[in-house]
């Protein structure tokens, strides 16, 4: 038997593969939201140095884990769109955009609410956070690019452009710590060293970013086949289905 | 070819030369607006010197990106270039080029004067137009990939600013820096260093991602 690589790379049986599959990413992301929230707020003990206010991190870090990593995987797609001309590519990179700006914003905003008790100002210009900033701002500039962009084609292949321009700034955040080493602490999780922090705060962030992953899963799952929906408007399958003929 | 196309880009700048002067004046008029809404304190103004003059620089050479291409795009020269069998990396090269010798350096000339109104001392000086004469062609190139983006958009003008000045950061970051450097008494070889290095990669990357977003642009 031969198995058809390409069979889920055409939009109409992705559409319904990425139905079908909602449904368990919906579930696992509760699942471990609810567990994640449940050791971060009652069984991570309180910090000696930082007190409570370091629960923050059981958003904060998984959002900003999240942020940098679907940037990369939005240029991914966008490239592999660019490079092979596949539309779908292009639609899921479209589709991580709004979710990974969103989580650029909340690593921000966390990051804010948990440096006005610690280091006692809501921002500092310390590399890390500049870098998120940017991070943010090369969100916003693929979208309002696409946005503009009324041909389709031409709007995912100008954002595959900027996208993969703009993942040149990636790495750059991530060695900013070391490049710059400013007020921002060092990042605590490594996978070479043994981690600097007890056992249940590091299991907590890691479940909490399972659960941001989960969560990204299913809002571009559902954003690709709103943009499947969107794009292939006129083809015969979309007609069938709105008149409830498929399933 | 590259320099076919820089005499021909430059001979259209003598002809229009308000265009250049237009840039050059922007760049003056935002640097010279620091002082009246700060203060005149000197202090003030020479710690905030290279900062002032490099982001009106990154503003000015954003502001004149859209002639980069747009009035070639708009009579049908673009076209042909891109028909030619030239290469197209080597085309946008040359405009980009051409945008930097026709914003860049005039920026580059001026900024030692504007240096002094905000009192700097000649070392820093000397520092602050070198960085800016390494750093201005990486915004022309960088810049060369946002106008061949936004060629023929609605709004471009305004999309350009949102695409480009992200990139411009690290430009900003270590030109800036060396003249904070060198004021402080510091090794600011570093900076340069970097900056070279910028430009160097932004010399083997922009033109082939301008041409392959010109292609984008125009098909």
């Amino acid at each position: 038997m031969t198995i058809n690589w390409f069979k889920y790379a055409s939009p109409a049986s992705f559409y319904f593969l990425a139905g079908r599959m909602v449904p368990y990413f919906a579930t696992l992301a509760i699942i471990f939201l609810v567990v994640g929230l449940y050791i971060g707020f009652f069984v991570a003990p309180t910090d000696f140095q930082q007190g409570e206010a370091y629960r923050i991190i059981f958003i904060h870090v998984p959002a900003a884990w999240m942020s940098m990593f679907l940037y990369v995987i939005m240029a991914f797609w966008a490239g592999v769109g660019l490079a092979f001309n596949t539309r779908l590519s292009s639609m899921v990179a479209s589709a991580i955009a709004p979710t990974g700006a969103m989580f650029a914003f909340l690593a921000l905003w966390t990051g804010a609410w948990w440096g006005k008790p610690m280091w006692g100002t809501w921002w500092v210009w310390d590399a890390r956070l500049t870098s998120e900033l940017i991070l943010f701002f090369l969100y916003i500039g693929f979208m309002s690019l696409q946005a503009a962009i009324d041909d389709p084609k031409r709007a995912d292949k100008a954002g595959a452009v900027i996208a993969l321009v703009g993942v040149v700034n990636v790495p750059i955040i991530y060695f900013s710590v070391q490049w710059w080493n400013t007020l921002h602490q060092g990042a605590s999780v490594s996978l070479v060293q043994s981690p600097k922090m007890a056992t249940a705060m590091l299991s907590g962030m890691l479940i909490m970013t399972l659960a941001a992953w989960m969560y990204s899963i299913v809002m571009i799952l559902t954003r690709t086949r709103l943009i499947i929906l969107e794009r292939e408007r006129h083809t015969a399958w979309v007609s069938e289905l709105k008149e409830g003929v498929l399933e | 070819m590259i320099w076919w196309i820089v005499k021909r880009d430059l001979l259209l700048a003598m002809r229009r030369r308000s265009d250049v002067l237009t840039t050059l004046f922007f760049f003056i008029i935002v640097v010279s607006l620091f002082p009246l809404g700060v203060g005149p304190e000197p202090n003030i103004l020479r710690t905030m010197a290279s900062g002032v003059v490099w982001v009106a620089a990154l503003l000015a050479s954003m502001l004149s990106l859209g002639r980069m291409f747009s009035s070639d795009y708009a009579d049908g020269t673009l076209e042909q270039m891109l028909l030619s069998p030239v290469s197209l990396a080597a085309l946008v090269t040359g405009k980009a080029i051409s945008h930097w010798l026709v914003t860049g350096i005039p920026l580059v000339l001026m900024a030692p004067i504007l240096g002094i109104q905000y009192d700097l001392p000649g070392d820093a000086l000397l520092v602050l137009t070198l960085s800016l004469l390494l750093g201005t062609p990486v915004l022309s190139l960088i810049g060369a990939i946002g106008a061949a983006l936004t060629l023929g958009l609605r709004g471009g003008g305004v999309l350009v600013s949102i695409l480009v000045l992200p990139l411009y950061i690290p430009v900003l970051i270590f030109g800036t820096g060396a003249v904070e450097a060198s004021s402080a008494g510091m090794e600011f070889g570093a900076h340069f260093s970097i900056l070279g290095a910028f430009l160097l990669v932004s010399i083997v990357f922009s033109p082939w991602a301008t041409a392959a977003s010109l292609r984008i642009s125009m098909s």
